[in-house]
């Protein structure tokens, strides 16, 4: 447990450092996880303490955007001006999204299976 | 006596961040509680819910946001291990992820188009300002990548930080329903597709239905971030052109 939160922490910081230090456009965090993604498959396996911390964090992650949704509510009266457009836009807008995402994925999927002839996987 | 030692106290614990870390934690347990009692129906998403009743906590107790941030914080800053760690689902699907790159490749560029295009283009024809567009064209990444697009671009970023976490609980929310009706059953595609849309709010929804569809949201949520990143400013130098 303590091992695999410092791994995690370690790979963050390091992350940090890269794009700090490169001033790349993405946060530390999403660089973390594609070092820690690349350690684990030069490795071939996921050590257990970290596999369960990782999912025990996971469970949880809902918990983690609640601080900075209470902020977001708190300033909501910016938004006040534009609610109608802003919601309709944001909910119609997110549907569309994941339509065409899970469409085209699931298509891609079905036209690749044809294109395979007999072999269904 | 007792009212001014109630005070004493109180003001002893408003200063400390023990109080409103204490809160939150019993706020989310209680809506997560909700959630669970109700099967984990989409629309009693446990972050909404737990929201509201901690706004409704500090103003009932006149607390601004910088204190309740002070305990909060703690909670906050697992955000970035949390998101390191989504390379551990990711890494046990990589064998499904392998066979999949087109599909995926594909589901990335078309969700991601529409989320910036038709979010503008709804927008703009429902009258929201241009800062409110250039606001709202990021809306479907995480929030520090969305917050750093607009910033770029002349938009508002806390505004941005606003339509983000609406995004994400809409997406959260809305997500079964439209692939109900789509009749999309593989929880990879599912995953994916509430990931591309609806960043970490949609992927803790995917994590909560299967740790497949979990690992599928994570990767939708990164890859989504960066192409985005790419996509926003093309998108709004090729409208500012017309």
């Amino acid at each position: 447990m303590l091992a695999a939160i410092t791994t995690l922490l370690v790979y963050q910081l390091v992350g940090e450092v890269l794009v700090h230090f490169f001033a790349l456009p993405v946060p530390g965090p999403v660089v973390g996880m594609f070092l820690l993604f690349l350690s684990l498959w030069a490795k071939g396996s996921i050590p257990d303490g970290l596999h369960t911390t990782a999912n025990t964090i996971l469970q949880h992650l809902s918990l983690l955007f609640v601080p900075a949704g209470v902020g977001v509510m708190v300033h909501f009266a910016r938004v006040s001006g534009e609610v109608v457009p802003i919601v309709v836009a944001i909910l119609a807008s997110t549907a569309l999204a994941i339509a065409a995402a899970a469409l085209t994925m699931q298509g891609l999927i079905a036209l690749r299976r044809r294109g395979a002839g007999k072999a269904p996987r | 006596m007792i009212t001014p030692r109630i005070a004493d106290i109180w003001v002893y614990l408003s200063a400390s961040p023990l109080l409103w870390l204490t809160i939150t934690l019993i706020a989310y347990q209680g809506a997560y509680w909700i959630y669970a009692r109700a099967n984990f129906h989409p629309l009693l998403n446990p972050v909404p819910i737990a929201i509201v009743a901690l706004v409704l906590a500090l103003e009932a107790t006149g607390t601004g946001y910088p204190a309740y941030f002070e305990g909060a914080q703690f909670v906050h800053f697992l955000l970035g291990p949390a998101t390191v760690a989504l390379a551990v689902p990711l890494y046990a699907q990589f064998d499904k992820l392998r066979r999949l790159l087109l599909p995926l490749g594909g589901a990335l560029v078309a969700g991601s188009v529409t989320a910036i295009v038709s979010v503008l283009a709804i927008g703009w024809a429902l009258g929201a300002s241009d800062a409110t567009l250039l606001s709202l064209a990021p809306k479907s990444v995480t929030a520090p990548i969305a917050m750093g697009i607009t910033e770029k671009l002349g938009g508002i970023p806390s505004l941005t930080a606003v339509l983000v976490i609406l995004t994400g609980i809409s997406g959260a929310v809305m997500a079964k329903y439209v692939l109900d009706a789509l009749r999309i059953r593989d929880f990879g595609v599912r995953g994916f597709a509430v990931g591309v849309a609806a960043h970490g709010i949609g992927t803790a929804r995917a994590f909560q239905v299967s740790e497949e569809a979990g690992a599928f949201a994570g990767l939708g949520m990164g890859l989504n971030g960066l192409l985005t990143a790419v996509l926003v400013p093309v998108v709004v130098s090729l409208i500012r052109h017309f």
